[in-house]
């Protein structure tokens, strides 16, 4: 427990280092037309929870990175361990926590107060993100981490959440890049000129352990994840839901065609 | 072993006859079941429209039913709310059935019950001798938006917050008791822990049994005056020489059986936004909610469930708050009124002339669209449109006495309009 809250405050302290030093760097293979990630805001994450090995990835990208911090207070293991198929003793092994029985739920090791202290907020539970903000949001929030000198915590910023006190804990595999905006003029309400600055395309900065379609994957298995975690249930909802309506409609066929039986003698 | 030896000639069945008499010596079952089901005479012309009054009362029992398993599981109070909500949605064995079931059930009781209202517009069904019918089931409609009021508030989420927020100040703008009575209702200085306990024996008691006891009342107000119809025709004023209306059928077996098929067509539309959609797009479950209630942060804009919408655009039309609320409790209870509003001789839309005809259709579109504009933020164009329709919402109110008198009616016929099925 200790060294992971170390190993979290040295990837900050890595990340504010790079920063400082990459700042002015110029390193643009994604300089396409309008640029990479000027349609951020239409990246989907089309995750399918049917998806059972993108579901063990998920699961396993989150313990890998986001556990140190986030918790899924909702969840017990042992629940993860039936609906994804992750046999008891991988599990133990792998994803269980020292001294943690498969019945408990995944509540993180880092204490609300360290929370509080190290980034000015306790990061939040994330069993519900998916439902109270989509999956899309979720998705785009992870691919758009950039470096923000002016964040004396993190040293990033994120277009989908401006000012998060999130660090890029993923920098290692995405790399870092640079958020280039530019400022685009417009006439206000009462006529006056309003300046604005608005993103328009990523550079990077440095790269990461990933390439950009292998970060893309990453990211979709852990929001997936998070989807299945956000409502468990949607695994049979559907399937169950299907035999419920077949029985329905032979239900209101046969129903109906005792009515026209009935009705026969009305005239 | 002992031999179990069968007597011959079916003496059971003379033992049943012997307890139904036995019974019904001392409680009149069969006498009800023919007074209310098998005697009673129902118009043989029941179109579509006719189904959403047995489709209510089916989704009022889903609710009940999976209220009470729901209550098996829910913790009224700030502290476990929340957190007992999503116990019965991943815990408890097929708890996010029974959760999905009650909050689509909501949704559906109101598509039902407006649709039911609908019927009576269209036909004239709260015109005499059916005044009081259609009180009763006012009534109903109002226990029934205090009940879903209440039971938005319990899951606690940050929409069911503030959404009581916005509603309970309503109160607050009643001249001199408003602040007063905002504190009695919410029983402390904010929606707090003990306004989520009382909501809760509201909605699990108070207003169930209030909806049970309206509900029975309107039955029996039913059963006294008899059906409307399609017509708009009194069917007991033409009766065969059996005493028995000429184009009324019993509603046992006709209407049960017909009610039946009805019953399977609703719940397949239901099933599939309980097993498929059951969030419809935020529309009958809101993404805010999914977040527990945080009296720190408001939700981006905030607005009721879609069935509250059209009187929450009313509410917002008016620029001054004490008014909108006036106006809003208005628009609802207005139609208390319209059995003496309502000046044609002829109650079937059938009958009537070109005014009533458009001045229902505009009626029928400005509700649709207050319902929208209550979902939008309050600014720009949707105020403009929304003050639009609240001024065609109540001149079919208040221009009603006048348009329905002058009305060009038809003639209406002697019985009622049958077309056998083949």
């Amino acid at each position: 427990m200790r060294t992971r809250r170390i190993a979290g405050m040295y990837r900050a302290a890595l990340v504010l280092v790079l920063a400082a030093l990459c700042g002015g760097a110029y390193a643009s293979e994604h300089a396409e037309e309008g640029g990479y990630g000027s349609d951020w805001q239409s990246w989907r994450a089309n995750t399918n929870v049917a998806n059972l090995s993108s579901l063990q990835r998920g699961a396993r990208n989150f313990f890998s990175y986001c556990y140190g911090c986030h918790s899924l207070k909702y969840v017990r293991y042992s629940r993860l361990a039936k609906d994804l198929a992750i046999p008891t003793d991988l599990m133990q092994k792998h994803l269980l926590p020292a001294g943690a029985e498969m019945t408990d739920y995944v509540v993180t090791s880092l204490p609300v107060a360290d929370g509080e202290a190290w980034f000015g907020k306790a990061p939040p539970d994330l069993s519900l993100i998916v439902r109270a903000r989509g999956a899309d949001y979720v998705y785009q929030f992870l691919k758009t981490f950039y470096v923000d000198p002016s964040k004396p915590v993190t040293g990033v910023n994120n277009l989908a959440l401006d000012g998060t006190a999130m660090p890029h804990v993923l920098s290692d595999l995405e790399g870092l890049k640079r958020a280039v905006f530019r400022t685009v003029e417009h006439t206000g309400e009462n006529g006056e000129v309003v300046t604005e600055r608005v993103f328009d395309h990523f550079e990077e900065v440095t790269p990461g352990r990933m390439s950009t379609e292998e970060y893309d994957v990453f990211v979709r298995d852990l929001v997936t994840f998070l989807d299945y975690v956000g409502e468990p249930s949607q695994l049979v909802r559907r399937s169950v839901g299907v035999w419920v309506i077949l029985f329905l409609l032979v239900f209101t066929w046969l129903a109906w065609l005792l009515k026209r039986e009935y009705w026969k003698d009305v005239h | 072993m002992a031999t179990v030896v069968h007597p011959p000639g079916g003496a059971p069945a003379v033992k049943t006859g012997r307890l139904r008499a036995w019974i019904n010596k001392r409680l009149p079952v069969e006498e009800f079941i023919a007074n209310q089901l098998t005697g009673y005479y129902a118009p043989k012309n029941f179109n579509i429209w006719y189904f959403f009054g047995s489709l209510a009362l089916l989704v009022l029992v889903i609710q009940l039913l999976t209220g009470i398993f729901l209550t098996m599981f829910y913790k009224p109070g700030e502290a476990t709310a929340f957190d007992s909500v999503e116990f019965i949605m991943r815990e408890v064995e097929w708890g996010w059935l029974i959760r999905y079931m009650h909050s689509t059930g909501a949704s559906f009781f109101f598509i039902v019950v407006y649709l039911h209202m609908f019927r009576a517009l269209l036909y004239g069904s709260y015109k005499a001798p059916r005044e009081l019918l259609w009180i009763i089931g006012m009534l109903v409609y109002l226990a029934l938006m205090a009940e879903a009021f209440f039971g938005y508030v319990l899951p606690w989420g940050n929409m069911s917050f503030w959404g009581a927020q916005v509603i309970v100040n309503l109160f607050g703008t009643i001249p001199v008791i408003g602040p007063g009575l905002v504190e009695w209702i919410r029983g402390d200085y904010g929606i707090a822990d003990a306004t989520l306990n009382r909501f809760f024996a509201l909605h699990v008691v108070a207003v169930p049994l209030a909806l049970l006891l309206l509900v029975m009342l309107h039955l029996v107000a039913l059963r006294r005056t008899g059906s409307n119809n399609p017509d708009g025709i009194e069917i007991k004023e033409k009766l065969g020489p059996d005493g028995k209306p000429l184009d009324g059928i019993p509603f046992h077996p006709y209407y049960t059986v017909k009610d039946v098929v009805g019953v399977g067509v609703f719940l397949v539309f239901y099933a599939i936004v309980v097993f498929f959609v059951p969030e419809f797009g935020g529309l009958f479950l809101e993404t805010p909610n999914f977040e527990p209630a945080n009296p720190m942060s408001t939700p981006e804009h905030i607005a009721p469930v879609w069935y509250f919408t059209p009187y929450y655009a009313i509410l917002r039309a008016v620029p001054d708050q004490r008014l909108g609320a006036l106006l809003m409790l208005l628009s609802v209870l207005a139609f208390l009124f319209l059995p003496w509003l309502d000046r044609s001789k002829v109650k079937s839309v059938r009958y009537r002339g070109w005014m009533f005809r458009t001045a229902l259709t505009v009626f029928a579109i400005s509700f649709v669209a207050l319902g929208y504009l209550g979902l939008q933020p309050a600014e720009g164009v949707y105020v403009v449109l929304a003050r639009i329709f609240t001024v065609l919402y109540f001149a079919f109110f208040l221009l009603m006495p006048i348009y329905t008198r002058l009305d060009p009616v038809k003639p209406v016929p002697e019985r009622v309009t049958y077309h056998a099925h083949a």
